[in-house]
């Protein structure tokens, strides 16, 4: 009797090939079809635009790594909700480039943090956390206080923006894709954020989180 | 989920599982063409390979787990097949919190043939808690604050969503006030403190009034003003001056500088006559409040954790400046 296994045994190439498809079967099955369903990818109705200093704002936000220990993904079970509110749905993320759900839990989750805390709070707390939350292990930001935005890319932010959520805006009564942000607005950006600081900028991201789901 | 998308998933699904069961057939027969547990005719250092197949226990949980997964799948369902259970962990594809609470609804009704778990959750949790809630929502602030238990769950709720600004022995911090003493913004009665926490005071902040006041020496002077209300000690010739222009800020604080709550007037300007500081009561801090400003702001509350819960925190923060 022939053993037909051996040659996958003995063709390192060939087992290669025959390891990577069993191991991707799992994504093709689970994560391959999400890419398709249209309500995965349909703004829930209050969703709006990063304005122009909250756009800055996320940009620190990645930049200083806060999605490292915080998460903007509120699960589904009433633990979470009881503490963060509704769980989160696609709909709020579809424009969001790249996703900053994170996966990691060192601080709470900042989904629906927006308007759980005055500015005052947030000034206090990112410039020095023990301040107000004495046990907390958070780092302190308080360069925010004095770096400043100089909005030079701003406006191609906002365009770059247009691009990738050209398949995934509102829609106007014929069909046709609203863009995210108009001309006026991306002209208008660097004046928007000019001088402001980043401390400023990423208080107005923070507060402008989890309102879309109204 | 299309039809391509289903028919993709049960593909890959089923023909993996059927992959699996012929891979471990293929590798439980014996091509070696000797004998099972006979020598493999290569010996090393005395060591000799012998023809065993795979492990009896091994290849029996292996065929079992692929027996477990038709079992999962006829339960949890597959693709566009929500399954024997009809199984959902929540309600995606919602656009609004209307939309949310209806299929809530719908899916609560027991001939839906739908499960969603979280809701099935939240629904056992409000059985539960439901009732509690209620008794205490019926029942008034003053009653409640009396109340060791109510006040036990207040305090909990208060620690979870409060201490952040407040602390959590409410006793504040520079810029949020202690709850834990009779001195109040607006208003310490059972009422006025779950409106403010249900409402939040968001209209609240006082202006810059380095411009009206003619620039830094009328900062100085008004300062110097205010520290004298509470009885300390100033150069009098810049309170003089101060009291002079303080005329600007009696709209708020009142003319001889009680604050808003002795007026009865709504926007929580602080006493200044109390030495009572939210931001701190030295010279520097208080022109600063002056010259910039201040624009704390309390939180709307009543979206988040609803009125039963304010009513208990509210309860909670009352008892403490109760004797």
């Amino acid at each position: 009797m022939k053993n037909s296994h051996e040659k996958v045994e003995k063709n390192v190439g060939l087992f290669f090939l025959f390891t990577v498809f069993a191991i991707s079967i799992g994504g093709l099955v689970e994560i391959t079809p999400l890419f398709f369903q249209k309500e995965l990818a349909t703004p829930v109705d209050n969703l709006k635009p990063y304005t122009a200093l909250q756009m800055e704002g996320r940009d620190i936000y990645i930049r200083e790594g806060c999605s490292n220990c915080h998460s903007q993904m509120i699960r589904p079970f009433r633990a979470e909700t009881e503490r963060y509110g509704h769980y989160s749905v696609a709909g709020e993320h579809v424009w969001e480039h790249p996703f900053l759900w994170g996966s990691k839990r060192t601080g709470p989750d900042l989904a629906r943090v927006g308007g759980r805390y005055s500015d005052d709070w947030h000034i206090a707390h990112l410039t020095d956390p023990r301040s107000v939350v004495p046990e907390s292990n958070m780092p302190a930001y308080n360069w925010l206080n004095t770096n400043t935005l100089d909005g030079e890319i701003t406006g191609k932010k906002l365009e770059t923006f247009n691009f990738l959520t050209r398949n995934r805006s509102h829609k106007d009564e014929n069909g046709n894709a609203i863009p995210l942000y108009t001309q006026a607005e991306i002209d208008g950006a660097k004046d928007a954020v000019k001088g402001k600081t980043e401390m400023s900028a990423l208080i107005a991201y923070l507060q402008s989180l989890g309102h879309a789901l109204k | 989920m299309s039809n391509f998308w289903n028919i993709w998933v049960w593909v890959l699904t089923l023909g993996s599982l059927v992959g699996c069961f012929l891979l471990l057939r293929m590798c439980l027969k014996n091509f070696a063409g000797v004998e099972e547990g006979e020598s493999m005719g290569h010996s090393f250092d005395g060591i000799e390979e012998l023809n065993n197949p795979l492990p009896k226990w091994w290849s029996t949980f292996f065929l079992l787990t692929i027996v477990w997964a038709f079992g999962y799948i006829a339960l949890y369902g597959l693709g566009n097949w929500t399954g024997l259970l009809g199984w959902k962990s929540s309600n995606q594809g919602i656009l609004n919190i209307a939309e949310s609470k209806a299929k809530t609804l719908e899916y609560s009704l027991k001939d839906s043939g739908v499960l969603v778990q979280y809701d099935r959750e939240v629904a056992a949790a409000d059985a539960k808690f439901g009732p509690i809630f209620e008794a205490y929502a019926a029942r008034s602030i003053e009653d409640l604050a009396t109340d060791g238990d109510a006040l036990k769950v207040g305090q909990r709720l208060f620690i979870q969503n409060c201490s952040q600004c407040h602390g959590s022995d409410a006793h504040g911090t520079t810029g949020f006030p202690n709850l834990a003493d009779k001195d109040w913004l607006y208003g310490g009665t059972p009422e006025v403190i779950k409106e403010t926490i249900m409402n939040g005071r968001i209209a609240s902040g006082m202006m810059a009034w380095e411009g009206a006041l003619g620039g830094d020496q009328g900062v100085k002077e008004v300062a110097a003003y205010v520290i004298s209300l509470s009885g300390r000690s100033v150069d009098p010739d810049l309170a003089k001056a101060g009291k002079a222009k303080f005329a600007l800020c009696a709209g708020c604080h009142g003319s001889e500088g009680q604050g808003s709550l002795a007026l009865g007037l709504p926007m929580g300007a602080p006493n200044l006559t109390d030495n009572v500081w939210l931001y701190g009561g030295s010279k520097r801090v208080i022109e600063e409040s002056i010259r910039n400003g201040r624009a704390g702001v309390m939180p709307p509350w009543k979206d988040i954790l609803g009125e039963e819960k304010v009513h208990l925190i509210s309860a909670y923060v009352y008892s403490l400046s109760q004797d």
